[in-house]
């Protein structure tokens, strides 16, 4: 790891009365993937669209590898390259068609933007497909499309704002190899997720974000340690018993942190599962939710989230 | 100047492949078209094809026994006509006009006995009762109808000038004896008496008559009513594609598209000027396709060539421009849409594309700030033999209008950038 690519102190975006991204502060260093971890709303797409010079922040500054947003934006926009949330493609167009006309947005022509189109698709394994129109793609391919526009124009510093929403298992894996693939060949990678395990399994670093604040910021292991020894233990009901609602029951339990509902389960953040168990169970036969399993988890980024914000990240 | 043609062709190309809005866009102005110019039979011949006048099925039914009645059978069977016409001949008039009714021919040319002798003195000098030739059209074939009106008007007025009569009557007076062809002036001098004779004749029944139902006599009174509705359809059409351009502003933020485009190094000046680029070739293109299939495939003639692009060309930009100010004014591409299609019809109304309404006041100054009006006025003189002099208020009137539409849409652009990007 070198020097940071992207800094930002204090950054701000307020729409009247509104505050969406309440003064951020962090650094993305050279080579690294760095996820922003948060629920829907925390923030993370304002922050993405001020970086990419689409929305002028209302406070505190952004440098990227020397420029300032928003005086330098021109050539910040060279720099970047966004994969959005969105599938910002042109449906009536093919593939290679689509390609063409965003490398031309990049001043890229001829000859060199062709071998780059083949490069990118070759990325995404989808050379095949080139010629067909992209309206009559899955979503996975979709979403490996505007991946590779994305790409097109090599930008030293990559921002995806949540690529994988919405798309098969198969479809993921194979965008979350691409990303790591991206990093190992250099490319700096800013990813925003609220997938949980997204975010461990790619990210160099992390800052978890929530209601437009940045709550915690670090490596895994140091984000891990701040739960300590804490345990994520999660009750899962029988059919007819739905966890909605419920979670309140947990609170009062003694070693039980933090109680939520999440998925149809009930999410208990706890000191230690085994001393914590018997109670649990007791409270939840007296409340008429028969048990139909426990899993317990170790220290992971969700109780990370969880021990910051007493929700979990999907609430 | 390279991205802003970009934008403007990959805008085009999405436009013409989306299947939906070519049916709008090229299918139906045309069936529009081709429909009204069924309806009125613009396009109608012997065949009820809509190529060409040839080959006229008429019938003809010559009671006369006359020179003058066997004078215009000849005609209307003579070589010169005999691409034009189809004739044969009937003993019946009423068989003939049988044939009329079951549209089976053009028209019945019915020439009634005593035609020849009410112009003709007969041997003992006498002239009898004038009397009409009857050309029995048919309703649905009025231009084929028209043609051999014309033909036996041609002909009945050369009698009347004396020109057929002189010749025939002077034959006749000579094979009876009562003139020797040496007495070459009273000859002319006789004949002139006789064409002024005919001539005279205030009081007495028309030397000839068509009978026609009224809708055809309307149809025929206005012979160029396809080179007014295929423009008309055209233009109104025009102002749903450039609504389909403006939406397509808007959709492109709703797609994420714009965004895109943002955070690529383009001006937002450069996106502008590329989608108004689109809307324009889109529009260019869609009333040059019209306008070469209506002369391919109807042939219509649209005149000066120059002059029909130029129009082309600025009723174009004059209708982009009120795309591009719908799209400046909605925050919703299904706005731009329902906007598009009021202004459409309302255009289509005042700017005289679905039917010639001679407004007056209020609503005459307000089909002015239709690109309609001007375009079709312009297209209609073109149509008529009009040069580009003649075209020029319409082009400088469509110009002007372009020109106040693009600053005033892109006015209000600025002004609502923020919530352009925004959704």
């Amino acid at each position: 790891m070198s020097e940071p690519i992207l800094t930002t102190k204090d950054l701000q975006k307020s729409y009247g009365d509104n505050q969406a991204v309440k003064g951020i502060s962090f650094s993305v260093l050279r080579g690294e993937i760095f996820s922003l971890l948060g629920p829907n709303g925390a923030g993370k797409t304002t922050t993405i669209s001020m970086l990419s010079c689409l929305l002028t922040p209302t406070g505190g500054t952004a440098v990227i590898n020397g420029l300032a947003i928003p005086q330098d934006s021109l050539a910040i926009r060279r720099l970047i390259g966004v994969v959005p949330q969105e599938i910002a493609l042109y449906d009536e167009l093919t593939a290679r068609q689509n390609l063409q006309f965003w490398g031309q947005m990049y001043d890229m022509k001829g000859k060199a933007l062709k071998q780059r189109i083949d490069e990118v698709l070759e990325q995404v394994a989808l050379s095949d497909r080139a010629n067909d129109r992209v309206e009559t793609y899955s979503g996975g391919m979709k979403r490996r499309i505007n991946i590779a526009v994305g790409l097109l124009h090599k930008p030293q510093l990559l921002f995806m704002d949540e690529p994988t929403v919405g798309i098969d298992p198969q479809s993921r894996r194979r965008i979350l190899d691409m990303v790591r693939d991206l990093r190992d060949q250099g490319m700096t990678v800013l990813y925003t997720t609220h997938y949980m395990e997204e975010a461990e399994e790619l990210s160099d670093r992390v800052g978890i974000i929530d209601h437009g604040r940045l709550i915690a910021l670090g490596t895994q292991e140091e984000l891990k340690q701040v739960v300590g020894e804490q345990e994520t233990v999660r009750l899962n009901f029988g059919e007819g018993h739905e966890a909605n609602g419920h979670a309140e029951l947990f609170n009062g339990v003694d070693g039980v942190l933090a109680a939520n509902s999440l998925d149809g389960e009930i999410v208990l953040s706890v000191k230690e599962a085994g001393a914590v168990l018997p109670a649990v169970v007791t409270r939840a036969n007296s409340a008429g939710l028969p048990i139909r399993a426990i899993e317990i988890e170790e220290p992971n980024l969700e109780a990370v989230f969880l021990h910051l914000t007493g929700r979990a990240l999907r609430d | 100047m390279k991205k802003i043609l970009n934008i403007g062709w990959k805008d085009l190309i999405v436009l013409f492949r989306d299947k939906g809005a070519l049916v709008l866009m090229l299918g139906a102005p045309f069936v529009l078209t081709l429909g009204l110019g069924l309806i009125t039979g613009s396009f109608s011949n012997n065949s009820g094809s809509s190529s060409g006048l040839a080959g006229i099925a008429v019938v003809v039914v010559n009671k006369d026994g006359g020179e003058l009645g066997q004078g215009l059978v000849d005609v209307l069977f003579s070589a010169d006509l005999a691409e034009l016409l189809a004739p044969d001949t009937a003993v019946s008039p009423q068989a003939a006009r049988q044939q009329v009714d079951n549209n089976a021919i053009a028209a019945a040319v019915i020439i009634p006995a005593g035609f020849t002798d009410g112009i003709l003195p007969n041997a003992s000098g006498q002239v009898g009762e004038p009397v009409a030739i009857e050309v029995y059209a048919n309703p649905a074939r009025p231009i084929s109808a028209n043609v051999v009106s014309s033909i036996v008007a041609d002909y009945i007025n050369q009698v009347e000038t004396g020109m057929v009569s002189v010749n025939v009557a002077l034959t006749q007076l000579v094979m009876h004896g009562r003139i020797t062809p040496a007495n070459t002036e009273s000859m002319m001098t006789l004949g002139q008496e006789m064409g002024q004779r005919l001539i005279s004749q205030d009081a007495a029944p028309q030397p000839i008559r068509i009978e026609r139902d009224k809708a055809a006599a309307e149809a025929a009174s206005n012979p160029n009513f396809l080179a007014y509705i295929a423009p008309g359809m055209a233009v109104a059409f025009l102002m749903y594609t450039v609504a389909l351009g403006g939406r397509s502003i808007l959709a492109e933020r709703d797609k994420g598209t714009l965004s895109r485009l943002l955070i690529s190094p383009t001006s937002a000046t450069q996106i502008l000027a590329g989608k108004v680029v689109g809307i324009f070739l889109t529009g260019v293109a869609q009333v040059s396709v019209l306008i070469a299939a209506s002369a391919l495939l109807f042939g219509l003639r649209w005149g000066n060539l120059p002059g029909v692009v130029l129009l082309i060309v600025t009723v174009s930009a004059a209708a982009t421009g009120w795309g591009l100010l719908l799209a400046s004014l909605a925050n919703r591409p299904g706005q731009v849409s329902s906007f598009g299609t009021a202004l459409m019809l309302t255009f289509g109304i005042l700017g005289g594309s679905f039917v010639q309404i001679p407004f007056t006041g209020l609503l005459a100054q307000l089909s002015k700030i239709t690109p309609n009006a001007w375009a079709i006025e312009g297209f209609m003189s073109l149509s008529q033999g009009g040069s580009l002099a003649d075209i020029a208020p319409s082009l400088i009137a469509l110009v002007v209008m372009a020109a106040l539409l693009f600053g005033t849409a892109v006015l209000i652009f600025q002004r609502r950038s923020g919530a352009l990007i925004a959704r």
